[in-house]
């Protein structure tokens, strides 16, 4: 839709002051299995976007809200109760204290929480640089873009609501050598969408990185590209974000047909009520 | 149909017997069955009772999400989350009462521009018209507060940056202030007691809601005539006539509230409140939730910090005038031909103000939200008062019945077919 | 009103629209209720928490009870002596309020290990263990009395102490919880 022309190298030479973040170039937008009214997360992305947290993200950002076990629930990514299990095991968890007042480490149940890589939100900016890794749980519905007038009217038309995806696989992507004259700070990054065009994390994703399980053919149906990985993980996340999205639509379709019948009834009803009195 | 309101007979003994301890059942049905309705009302007048529904709505919704919610700083999102991750069909009733909100408001505005075009604040309803203007301002404390609970960062800043407002009051801001946060700052304390008014005031709202319910009962309803009820060809026994529209046009409503929940339930919220709160960090740009946008433009059109908390303030108080300060004899703005003009240019300036509220407050958008400011206040102070003694109101019918049948032509039409409207099948 | 009693004689497609209407209306606020009452059933977390839980038997001497929860209910778990033992066995089992032998309520071959759950069949108090006359449990609030089977022999309580799922994984682990419905 509303492709804007990237002028980041000219708007950013034009200020003069850092402290005033330019906005990013705005995301593409993108095809996505969840977006409209009969959207449904595509079980095999979910489980890609898993692989790809998991080897790469999860060494940095925490997963706090997610459950093992909500990997096996319905509308997930579709693991089964002993995947599930197992996968948990992998996973040291720190329970007790025990009856000697010492807290120690187990082996995960899927009931526990995916572990957080730091103990702590200062121990994650201690290890990287000052900034601490932002939880990942929530992260598609906790950004987005401006869509301005008068997009974000037709927005209510047309249920689009993907800007927070869209918005994370372009940071995702937005890794590119900065434009002459655009001065980097130390412990930063360029990013093209990155509110500011500055952004604390290293480029994360790079072409061949994650191991997709390859289809019948030995070869992966997808590419294992960045923008491949980018799109998988942020379909992940936006399930770890919305675990309920599937149930959602599909309840709602019904209600809506049922409330478009009754008052469908509720109009006859009212019109034969009405019909011998002029109003 | 009989001519004239027909009254609860009791036909039972148990009917007798508690009809003359506690008469709610004629009560209920003097006021909800046989209740006089103009019989032009057009659909602008179901919003009372989709307005109903919608407070009903939140308070249902709001008492489950309180057996799940807790109400501390570093628990409060958490259980937010939990609610709409692990509590069986959480989401749902969350999504219900955040979109809730704004369908509330969405339905008061909606009835309060309906109130200001027929003049349905005008005597003998100036009452009935404060009692509301009561309502929306327990309305909008409730709102406020609510968006405060889940204790992201919008709800920190916005709490936060209207705590400061109320700071600006001479004298007494500062006391107010700290009994509000109940601490240095805003914090744990803040959103404990914010939580437990945010309990409280939709029960009171629900008690002013009566007093608005009754305060109508008197006079009887407006209707988009202005022309009050003479006769009893005029109106219609409320049930089944009042019932069923309000029941059409509720499930009508229904269906964009359930287009909200079920597919953009996000829309109206802000990304940024599913980020928890951090003090030390604020979001790039605070924003209140949409309804409070015109007045939040008001307040930062004023470079004063003091002066901007007035305007605000005074942008709603004004409407407690209305009644006063329209000075027409003529109610519906359907026969002013002028004021009608200048209702629907109030209505593009209050847009205007609600778009400049989610712009940051800079360059050219100061100046706009400005001469927005000025022209709500020059409309009800000045405007208003004026056009009652400018304006050449259109002849208006002698009747309601008279309207109807004009309406229609009228032709063919004997009077007497009227007042049967359901002796046949 | 009068007047819609009019139309009882003549069943008409308006009757028909009146009762799909009521019908469709009745069944959205049926509909509408239902996700309400499932809310307050048990969520998914509660329900996960409430998974079984291993006891290590290992450190439980002869003689001691030791407490545990299982989806927040309390379980003894009793080191019965041989004494307590034989004293459970040789009970005229007809006699009891609440009949049932010393065998039925612990596994075949671990007859020194007795799982019970730890609220009295009364109101629910904690029984204090080895007290009252048999030296089973002795409950404080009613005076109910318990074996060292948890069988109820005098007091208020109406049956013996319940006794949770659970199995043997090995001779010094149980599991408790395994096997139980959710």
């Amino acid at each position: 839709m509303m492709k804007r022309t990237l002028l980041i190298a000219a708007a950013v030479l034009g200020l003069s002051a850092p402290a005033i973040a330019s906005e990013g170039s705005t995301p593409p937008q993108l095809k996505w299995s969840f977006s409209g009214p009969f959207g449904k997360f595509d079980e095999a992305q979910l489980q890609r976007g898993f692989k790809v947290y998991r080897e790469v993200c999860s060494s940095c950002h925490s997963l706090n809200y997610v459950a093992f076990r909500n990997l096996a629930q319905p509308g997930g990514p579709g693991f089964s109760e002993a995947q599930v299990r197992a996968l948990a095991a992998e996973y040291k968890v720190q329970d007790g204290p025990n009856e000697a007042g010492d807290m120690f480490e187990r082996a995960g149940r899927p009931a526990d929480h995916f572990p957080a890589p730091f103990p702590n939100e200062n121990a994650a900016a201690a290890a990287n640089g000052g900034k601490a890794p932002p939880d990942l749980s929530l992260m598609p519905k906790a950004r987005t873009y401006e869509r301005g007038f008068p997009w974000f009217i037709f927005d209510i038309f047309t249920q689009f609501a993907e800007t927070g995806p869209d918005y994370v696989v372009a940071v995702l992507n937005g890794y590119h050598e900065a434009p002459a004259g655009f001065s980097v700070p130390a412990g930063g990054h360029y990013n093209t969408s990155f509110p500011g065009n500055v952004i604390a994390m290293p480029k994360p994703l790079s072409d061949g990185q994650v191991e997709y399980p390859k289809g019948p053919d030995g070869k992966s149906p997808v590419p294992e590209t960045v923008d491949q990985y980018a799109r998988d993980v942020t379909a992940f996340l936006m399930w770890t974000a919305e675990p309920h999205l599937d149930a959602r639509k599909r309840i709602g379709f019904q209600v809506m047909l049922f409330l478009l019948v009754l008052s469908g009834l509720l109009y006859f009803t009212k019109k034969k009520i009405w019909a011998r009195v002029e109003h | 149909m009989s001519q004239h309101s027909s009254t609860y007979v009791p036909k039972s003994a148990f009917g007798k017997w508690f009809e003359s301890r506690l008469p709610i059942a004629s009560l209920i049905h003097s006021s909800f069955i046989a209740y006089p309705v103009p019989r032009n009302i057009n659909y602008f007048w179901t919003f009372g009772a989709i307005l109903s529904f919608m407070l009903a709505s939140q308070i249902l919704t709001g008492v489950f999400l309180a057996m799940y919610y807790t109400p501390h700083a570093s628990l409060a999102f958490q259980s937010v989350e939990h609610i709409m991750r692990d509590v069986n069909f959480g989401w749902l009733i969350r999504y219900m009462h955040a979109n809730g909100a704004s369908m509330f408001f969405v339905a008061v505005y909606i009835h309060i521009f309906r109130g200001i075009y027929y003049g349905s604040y005008k005597a003998p309803r100036e009452i009935l018209w404060i009692l509301g203007v009561i309502i929306y301002g327990l309305m909008m404390a409730t709102a406020f507060m609510g968006y405060v609970l889940p204790w992201g960062q919008m709800s920190f800043w916005g709490a936060t940056v209207i705590t400061n407002i109320l700071a600006a009051i001479p004298v007494i801001g500062d006391t107010i202030q700290s009994l509000l946060w109940g601490g240095y700052s805003v914090g744990n304390p803040t959103l404990n007691r914010f939580f437990s008014i945010h309990y409280l005031l939709p029960f009171m709202i629900a008690g002013v809601v009566v007093l608005h319910v009754w305060a109508l009962h008197v006079p009887g309803q407006n209707n988009p005539t202005g022309v009050p009820i003479k006769s009893d060809k005029d109106w219609v026994p409320f049930t089944p006539f009042a019932t069923i529209k309000d029941l059409f046009a509720t499930a009508v409503f229904m269906l964009v509230f359930a287009w909200f929940i079920f597919y953009i339930p996000n829309y109206m919220g802000h990304a940024d409140n599913y980020v928890p709160a951090n003090p030390s960090v604020t979001p790039a740009h605070i924003v209140p939730e949409w309804y409070f946008l015109p007045f939040y433009a008001i307040l930062r059109a004023i470079p004063d910090k003091l002066g901007g908390v007035i305007a605000m303030f005074a942008s709603i108080a004004v409407l407690a005038f209305l009644p006063w300060l329209d000075t027409s004899k003529v109610r519906s703005t359907s026969y002013r031909p002028l004021y009608k003009q200048f209702f629907w240019i109030l209505v593009a300036d209050t847009l205007l103000l609600g778009w400049l509220g989610a712009k940051p407050p800079e360059g050219w958008y100061v100046i706009v939200s400005q001469i927005a400011t000025a022209y709500y206040f020059i409309h009800f102070l000045v405007i208003l008062p004026l056009l009652g003694f400018i304006e050449r109101p259109l002849p208006l019918p002698n009747s309601i019945l008279e309207s109807v049948l004009g309406q229609k032509g009228g032709a063919g039409l004997p009077s007497g077919a009227n007042a049967e409207p359901q002796s046949k099948g | 009103m009068a007047e819609t009693t009019t139309a009882i004689a003549e069943p008409t497609r308006r009757d028909f629209l009146f009762i799909a209407t009521g019908a469709a209306a009745a069944v959205g606020g049926a509909a509408l209720v239902w996700p309400f009452i499932q809310s307050m059933t048990p969520d998914a977390a509660t329900i996960a928490a409430g998974a079984p839980v291993e006891v290590d038997l290992t450190p439980i001497a002869e003689g001691q009870i030791v407490k545990v929860f299982w989806r927040g209910k309390l379980i003894f778990v009793r080191h019965r002596t041989p004494a307590e033992i034989k004293a459970a066995e040789d009970v005229n089992v007809a006699s009891l309020r609440d009949p049932q032998p010393d065998a039925a309520r612990v596994k075949p071959g671990h007859a020194q290990w007795l799982i019970v759950y730890g609220n009295c069949t009364h109101l629910g108090c904690v029984p204090l263990g080895q007290q009252g006359e048999y030296k089973g449990w002795f409950c404080p609030c009613h005076g109910s009395v318990f074996d060292t089977s948890g069988r109820v022999r005098g007091g208020p309580a109406p049956i013996n102490l319940p006794i949770p799922p659970y199995t043997f994984a090995s001779d010094t682990k149980i599991v408790i919880g395994q096997g139980a419905t959710a």
